[in-house]
């Protein structure tokens, strides 16, 4: 078992703690001229995405986690998990709900995806910031009508729903920001 | 060692580091108006000091680099010298962080048959000088500890302490239940009392435990409590100061009960500074001290907030 001292510790630095995988966020060393020292660290837990303050006593040694953040290209869902291929290796990776959470919404075959790994597994999901989708179902606009006000709802292929200005047709390719959940443009391809 | 670029500028602001002169320059006016002479003890010495918690550079074949120009100043005060102070580099080894430099700038001085009263004074008149901040408000430790904690310092025992550690949420992880009263009260004052001290301006806090005191008097008027303050500002511990141990048998002692920590804290043994019980054994006369971090003064007063924005160069790029 990998192990970390704490006069290792700086941000970034993968830790388990209590059976879960944390990340450093930020290391102070704390010590009195007359006393012990400690290290007060803010530390993310990766499954829950929540963050605590905990006190490590100077030279204390805590668990190495076994994380890695990798790029990974989506492939298609099966109805239970995601699957997800690297594309240098072919070493194909199926992640859980859990995981991919809110960005199967976002997820279209072939997008490239950053991904956290904890023993190999895919811990965490990253749709990208943007992604291109074509709109499956939505009400026909006025023809003309470019004023955008109010929009209306549009379906995309993915099923996510995003509110798109009036002028918007079914079959067209949009750019989404992932993120906002939001229309940006009709996108370029 | 950091990874990335090896950096060979200065880690300060060059006006930070004009600053910085004009601190040095200040703080030796104070003292020669204050009639306390300067010296420049030895900062490679035989014996390092005999501390639980303190961790010395050793150098090969010479013996310590000082963490404080204590002993020094000690035993030219026994010698006759008078008050007497030193300003230069200390060193602290594994201390590393935003507050922290393994080698830093003290300023320590000695005034023979002065009180720690009369110091605190001092060092509060030392501190509107250099930065134009007044304090002149002290705080008994047992009142802020009891304060912020709920327990009373000298009286709770170490479950009591520990308790309260994990009620308030800064109890270590793995950490199975310590019988040791120094580490919960050192713990619950570094973590939980010590930011809500000097917010706006410095403050004093007298009457630390004696548990852990090895060089100062305990206070013959509260039992439990020695004869040593600290200030603060900010959160920051910037001062330390006591009325000194003169007695070179009590001093013996309690420097091998260090010693015996050390050892079971995993700390390597530290020869006795026999040279500086020798001095206490001579006829000392009472004194009272105190040990100011200057970088960090600068620090505070410029408002910066980490020790490396007033270092010229800071441990990563020395």
């Amino acid at each position: 078992m990998a192990t970390f001292n704490t006069n290792q510790f700086k941000g970034g630095l993968k830790i388990i703690l209590d059976g879960d995988p944390y990340t450093i966020v930020e290391n102070e060393f704390v010590k009195p001229g007359k006393g012990q020292a400690f290290n007060r660290v803010k530390i993310r837990n990766l499954k829950t995405n929540r963050t605590i303050e905990k006190t490590f006593k100077s030279g204390d040694s805590v668990e190495a986690a076994d994380v890695l953040d990798i790029d990974l290209q989506y492939l298609y869902h099966d109805g239970e998990f995601w699957h997800f291929m690297e594309p240098n290796s072919f070493e194909q990776y199926q992640a859980g709900e859990a995981a991919v959470a809110d960005s199967a919404k976002w997820l279209k075959a072939q997008d490239t995806c950053h991904v956290t790994l904890w023993n190999g597994a895919p811990l965490q999901v990253d749709a990208p910031n943007f992604v291109t989708l074509t709109v499956t179902e939505t009400d026909p606009g006025v023809r003309g009508d470019t004023s955008g006000g109010g929009g209306k709802p549009a379906t995309l292929e993915t099923g996510a729903v995003v509110r798109v200005p009036l002028f918007i047709e079914e079959g067209e390719l949009l750019k989404v920001d992932t993120r906002k959940g939001e229309y940006v443009s009709r996108a370029s391809e | 060692m950091s990874a990335g670029p090896r950096q060979w500028r200065p880690s300060a602001a060059p006006a930070v580091l004009a600053e910085r002169a004009r601190l040095m320059g200040a703080v030796r006016g104070f003292m020669h108006e204050a009639g306390i002479m300067e010296v420049d003890t030895p900062v490679l010495v035989c014996a390092a000091p005999a501390e639980r918690s303190l961790e010395s550079f050793m150098v090969a074949d010479a013996g310590f680099l000082v963490p404080s120009p204590e002993h020094g100043l000690k035993r030219l005060v026994a010698a006759g010298l008078g008050p007497i102070y030193q300003l230069g580099h200390v060193f602290r080894a594994g201390e590393v962080g935003r507050w922290h430099n393994p080698e830093f700038c003290m300023l320590e001085w000695y005034r023979p048959h002065a009180s720690m009263s009369d110091l605190i004074d001092e060092t509060e008149a030392l501190i509107a000088a250099l930065t134009g901040q007044m304090s002149g408000h002290r705080v008994a430790y047992r009142e802020v500890f009891s304060d912020c904690v709920g327990l009373d310092p000298l009286a709770a025992d170490a479950g009591e302490l520990a308790a309260a550690a994990r009620r308030l949420d800064v109890a270590p992880a793995h950490m199975q239940a310590s019988d040791d009263r120094v580490f919960w009260l050192d713990l619950l004052m570094s973590m939980v009392v010590q930011p809500t001290l000097g917010h706006d301006r410095p403050v004093c806090v007298t009457g630390f435990p004696v548990d852990d005191a090895v060089l100062i008097e305990t206070d013959p008027e509260m039992p439990g409590t020695g004869a040593r303050f600290e200030c603060f500002w900010r959160g920051v511990e910037l001062a330390n100061g006591a009325q000194e141990l003169t007695d070179a048998s009590v001093a013996r002692a309690r420097m091998d009960r260090e010693i015996r920590l050390r050892e079971s804290g995993g700390l390597p043994p530290v020869p006795v500074d026999e040279r500086l019980l020798d001095a206490m054994s001579s006829d000392m006369p009472r004194c009272a001290g105190v040990a100011l971090g200057i970088d960090r003064l600068l620090a505070l007063h410029l408002d910066l907030d980490a020790l490396a924005d007033v270092l010229p160069f800071a441990w990563d790029r020395r």
